[in-house]
């Protein structure tokens, strides 16, 4: 379904991305760890051609995005819903004109059924009711669910999740996971999860992917991730700090 | 030359580039993807509404002084009754459409860039091009075909206010004859001028908005970021304005022909 090939971005100086290779097939789910700052941010927003790589090929279908302009690219986005990492809510509009956006742009469905779609997938967020409000009154684990209700809402064919579980709550996070789990179950989409939250990363992924100094470092199923004995792995996945960074 | 102004000349060519680029693509998305006339009305109301007490306020104000400083020299020679067809030409031709962009520059103009600047900065602009919209059909298509059909509504207002209150002072303050006045107003105000005076102020108003919706879409990261971007549109939108009107006001005069 998308084909990464040896991707490379660099911002001035700073190289973020020194060659990354990966694929995933229709109906996979899985998740990209790393560091925060080690560029996962970067790397999903290479995925949906929101960024061009320096070098290096983005294939989605078997098609070649880099070298699409911006408005053939708009319809590749449209198999993509994407919940960024601060959910990225317009701000001027309300959360239901929010999650009808994509449905109300294309006009193929009446004001009613847009409404009826996004009561639908607000109900699947657990935020039904909150229709009329504007993203400033929510909370930001309301506003992450509001993103995903958006990203969903048009039936997209991938779905990207930006560290969808970071600075919420242990029960709202908890609440996160199982919400990622049940639209991959129900609506057999592929998704592709980005975060440093090692429970979620588990709960979410069937595959696991970690990028470490710009290139992707390993790619394994949880389990196995999790018994490694690599020492990066190791300390990654068990949050232990390299002593020669931490000495004073 | 130190390398620092270099990469000041050069920067300062690259935004002007990407500045028309953006211009030439708005242009093209105008000609080619039909409008959301929703969102063009939504923006007319928008920029009408935000500029009207600067507008009143500058037309009013204008108006009376141009009104009192002529009546005060054109009194000495006695031709007090001149005093606002001075004022009628002036507006019409300059004033008027000059500080009334300079105002809507600083009101709307900084408002679009801040709000771009900041739909930027929290990625809202990333989230439109995802869910397949396109940032210069969604956001700058609607702000510049609002700017075109207000500003010249604009202008005329400010015109007509900077008039009346002219006339308003004239007659009842300075007690000139309002019969000459009037008459004379009409015999020297040349239809030409105003005709040339709406037709800059719709020019100026296309720079204050691609200068704002460049700045916007270019700003920096963070708060700061948008705070420069706002500051820098309005600096160099005024500067547009002040130097385009001189060569416009040539040109205009070419084609348009002597009054
Ligand atoms: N548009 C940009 N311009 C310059 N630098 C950027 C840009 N986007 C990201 N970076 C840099 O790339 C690095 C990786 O960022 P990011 O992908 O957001 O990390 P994370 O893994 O935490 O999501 C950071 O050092 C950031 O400063
Ligand atoms: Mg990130």
């Amino acid at each position: 379904m998308i084909e990464v090939r040896n991707i490379k971005k660099r911002f001035g100086n700073h190289e973020v991305l020194k060659g990354v290779t990966f694929s995933i097939e229709k109906g996979e789910a899985i998740t990209i760890i790393g560091t925060s700052g080690g560029g996962k941010s970067v790397l999903l927003k290479h995925l949906i051609g929101l960024i061009a790589p320096d070098s290096g090929e983005v294939l989605v279908a078997g098609e070649n995005i880099d070298r699409m302009n911006e408005r053939q690219l708009l319809k590749v986005r449209r198999r993509f819903g994407m919940l960024f990492q601060g959910a990225a809510l317009f701000d001027s509009m309300t959360v239901a004109e929010n999650v009808g956006f994509v449905l109300d742009r294309e006009q193929k469905m009446t004001p009613a059924e847009i409404a009826k779609r996004v009561e639908e997938v607000l109900t699947l967020v657990n935020l039904n009711g909150t229709q009329k409000k504007k993203p400033s009154e929510l909370s930001g684990g309301m506003r992450k669910r509001v993103g995903l209700a958006r990203a969903i809402a048009y039936r997209p064919e991938i779905l990207l999740y930006d560290e969808p579980t970071t600075g919420l709550d242990p029960i709202a996070s908890d609440m996160i996971d199982q919400l990622i789990i049940r639209v991959v179950e129900e609506t057999k989409v592929t998704s592709i999860a980005v975060t440093h939250d090692m429970r979620s990363a588990r709960r979410i992924g069937k595959r696991i992917l970690m990028l470490h100094q710009g290139k992707i470092y390993t790619d394994q199923k949880p389990d196995d991730l999790f018994k490694s004995e690599d020492p990066i792995i190791h300390r990654f996945v068990n949050g232990i700090a390299d002593l020669k960074e931490t000495s004073l | 030359m130190t390398s620092a102004t270099k990469d000041a000349i050069k920067d300062w060519f690259t935004g002007l580039g990407r500045g028309a680029i953006l211009c030439q693509q708005t242009i093209g998305s105008i000609c080619t993807i039909k409008p959301e006339w929703r969102n063009v009305v939504y923006q007319m109301y928008f920029i009408g509404v935000k500029s009207q007490s600067v507008v009143v306020i500058t037309g009013a104000f204008t108006g009376m002084v141009l009104c009192a400083q002529a009546y005060f020299q054109f009194h000495k020679i006695k031709m007090d009754t001149a005093t606002l067809a001075m004022v009628s030409v002036a507006m019409g031709s300059q004033l008027g459409p000059v500080l009334t962009s300079l105002m809507v520059s600083g009101r709307v103009g900084a408002a679009i860039t801040a709000e771009l600047g900041s739909m930027r900065v929290t990625e809202q602009v990333d989230a439109l091009r995802t869910l397949a919209a396109h940032p210069i059909d969604y956001l700058i298509v609607p702000r510049s075909m609002a700017m075109f059909f207000v500003m010249p509504l604009l202008t005329a207002e400010s015109i007509c206010i900077g008039i009346l209150s002219a006339y308003i002072l004239a007659v009842f303050f300075l007690g000139i004859n309002q019969t000459y006045l009037w008459y004379n107003m009409l015999h020297y105000t040349n239809g030409r001028d105003i005709f040339a005076g709406l037709i800059k102020a719709t020019i100026f108003g296309m720079i204050i908005v691609m200068t704002a919706c460049y700045k916007g879409l270019s700003c920096r990261d963070g708060a700061e970021g948008v705070g420069q971007a706002t500051t820098e549109a309005v600096v160099f939108s005024s500067i547009g304005i002040l130097i385009s009107n001189f060569f416009l006001t040539m040109m205009l005069n070419r084609l348009l022909g002597q009054p």
